[in-house]
């Protein structure tokens, strides 16, 4: 089991993720950011203060979003931490509405 | 330079320390009341969720940083004062956490049988404070009163089959008691409804998990009021959600052939403990909910029901205890602050500052209270931006002369590295992560073994 970042992230990356994260397991492009499958201990912390539910348990995870465990692995693999709060994305707030939060 | 205390080494503690210390020049001293460090990653998460405690590997990470000591077996506010210690220092930070717990309040609480959870947690992590503490598991049936994660790890510990406890780090007593275990019915009492639950889904779904248990569930239970949907369907409350369609399954499974087996009981209170010289049982009030989704509150039927038991747990909240000389909300259990800023009177007491469980009470899991501990940081060091003028302050070399001439025995993180590689060693002999020393007197034994080695 292990725990990813979905699209609702893409174009918001509110960030306040990695204030949770007892591990430091989130990295990041300029869009969006990734976990780490092999550093992420599953504890949960990350999911609820995330402010577009972007953050899945995989064994919660709608099957339609299954590509992303992948995604999860390869970009975290590629891309620096993330370690600290950063602003978050111009529009994040428009997108936030627009998902329904 | 600026020197920091911080009172309490788990998460919290932790937590500043590693924000205060990525900020550059101070120097941190982490005092502890047990001569080793970690609090609740030690002595909290339960010992069949080894991932949990991986947060560890992160604080010795911090402890490394230069600028940080570790004073262990020294409590605040007994062997020395605060008043001591803010001569010592500029700023301290309590982190000592929600030592205590909520009782229930009703008649018979004091029975024997009748536990706080956080007694057994403490006994099975090999706690020192625990150790002597007896559970009568000769009982074929055990209620716990509440629905958070405390009270499922109690459930779990209690219903799984003993052998997949034996390779965990699960103190030792612990599992000599567990193997003799005669706990057959386990239920989990909660005052409001399924969509309230305080566990998380995975403790919720872990329970279903368990190998020769069952979990029951009345379907009628999962019948919810049109509040408890609008909370269940509300986009920002995922684990109500999920929660809900974990019970609906663990409603449709058969629970024949269980050794064990556990119920999940909804809208009950307790409302007295009976017995003689012994807890016998405990008598429950069924509750309606009343109010708004997410505000719902629950009320008394006067419906009255018995429940034959004979071992209750009760985890219903947790509390802070009061350190002299330090504020102190008696009603939450917590210091009172604003972001981290300890008050006194409504305001802001100069260099005093809290954060954690005794900042916020007894919410969230481990990795919460590093955002927390991120704010408390973030105030403390806005408070000491200009550090022109500020005086010295002798810091640990006037601690820890004061606290030796005290009869004290401190330990550092040395110390601490000596310990945990014994511990380690002594697990690895008999097919375990870990072995803990569960008397304190063992702890510096370890020490002392290993320098004179």
């Amino acid at each position: 089991m292990t725990t990813v970042v979905t699209d609702n992230c893409d174009l918001c990356r509110f960030t306040d993720c990695v204030t949770v994260c007892p591990m430091v397991c989130f990295h990041g492009d300029d869009k969006m950011l990734y976990i780490d499958p092999v550093v992420c201990i599953d504890c949960g912390a990350c999911l609820p203060v995330c402010p577009v539910r972007a953050i899945y348990e995989v064994k919660n995870l709608p099957p339609e979003q299954h590509e992303w465990i992948a995604i999860n692995a390869t970009r975290s693999a590629a891309l620096p931490l993330v370690t600290d709060k950063a602003q978050p994305l111009p529009g994040a707030l428009d997108r936030k509405k627009q998902l329904g939060f | 330079m600026l020197k920091l205390a911080i009172v309490g080494s788990g998460p919290s503690g932790f937590y500043v320390a590693e924000a205060l210390l990525k900020s550059g020049s101070v120097e941190v001293n982490m005092l502890e009341r047990l001569p080793v460090p970690y609090g609740l990653v030690r002595y909290g998460v339960a010992p069949d969720h080894p991932k949990l405690k991986l947060p560890a590997l992160a604080f010795a990470r911090t402890a490394a940083l230069p600028g940080f000591r570790f004073i262990g077996g020294v409590t605040v506010g007994r062997d020395m004062s605060v008043g001591e210690l803010r001569e010592a220092y500029h700023g301290i930070v309590f982190c000592g956490g929600a030592e205590t717990d909520r009782e229930l309040g009703v008649p018979g609480e004091g029975l024997p049988g009748s536990h706080a959870a956080t007694e057994f947690v403490g006994w099975y992590n090999g706690h020192p404070d625990y150790l002597e503490r007896r559970f009568d598991l000769t009982q074929e049936c055990v209620v716990i009163i509440g629905h958070g994660n405390v009270a499922a790890d109690v459930c779990r510990i209690l219903a799984k089959p003993v052998d997949d406890l034996r390779q965990t780090d699960i103190a030792e007593h612990a599992l000599d008691a567990l193997a003799e275990s005669r706990v057959r019915e386990i239920h989990l009492v909660g005052r409001r409804g399924p969509a309230q639950v305080k566990f998380t889904d995975k403790e919720l779904r872990e329970l279903g998990e368990i190998s020769q248990a069952s979990v029951s569930v009345e379907p009628g239970c999962l019948d919810l009021n049109p509040a408890s949907v609008a909370e269940v369907n509300d986009p920002r409350e995922q684990a109500a959600g999920w929660n809900m369609q974990l019970l609906r399954e663990f409603a449709a499974r058969s629970s024949a052939d269980a050794r064990r087996r556990i119920f999940l009981r909804f809208l009950e209170s307790p409302r007295e403990l009976y017995g003689t010289d012994h807890l016998e049982g405990v008598v429950l009030e069924k509750n309606i909910l009343d109010g708004p989704p997410f505000g719902q509150t629950a009320r008394g039927t006067g419906r009255l029901l018995r429940l034959d038991c004979g071992l209750l747990f009760r985890s219903v909240g947790y509390m802070g205890v009061a350190i002299p000389g330090v504020p102190f909300d008696a009603r939450r259990g917590i210091i009172p602050n604003a972001q981290g800023r300890v008050l006194h009177d409504g305001q802001a007491l100069a260099g005093i500052y809290c954060a954690g469980w005794i900042k916020r009470g007894p919410s969230g899991i481990i990795g919460t209270n590093r955002a927390d501990a991120i704010e408390t940081a973030a105030h403390l060091l806005s408070d000491f931006t200009s550090r022109d003028d500020l005086p010295a302050k002798p810091g640990a070399s006037a601690l820890l002369p004061l606290l030796a001439s005290r009869g004290l025995r401190c330990t550092d993180f040395q110390d601490w590295l000596k310990v945990d590689a014994a511990e380690i060693a002594r697990g690895a002999a008999v097919g375990k992560p870990r072995e803990k020393f569960v008397r304190i007197k063992d702890v510096f034994d370890s020490i002392s073994d290993q320098a004179a080695a």
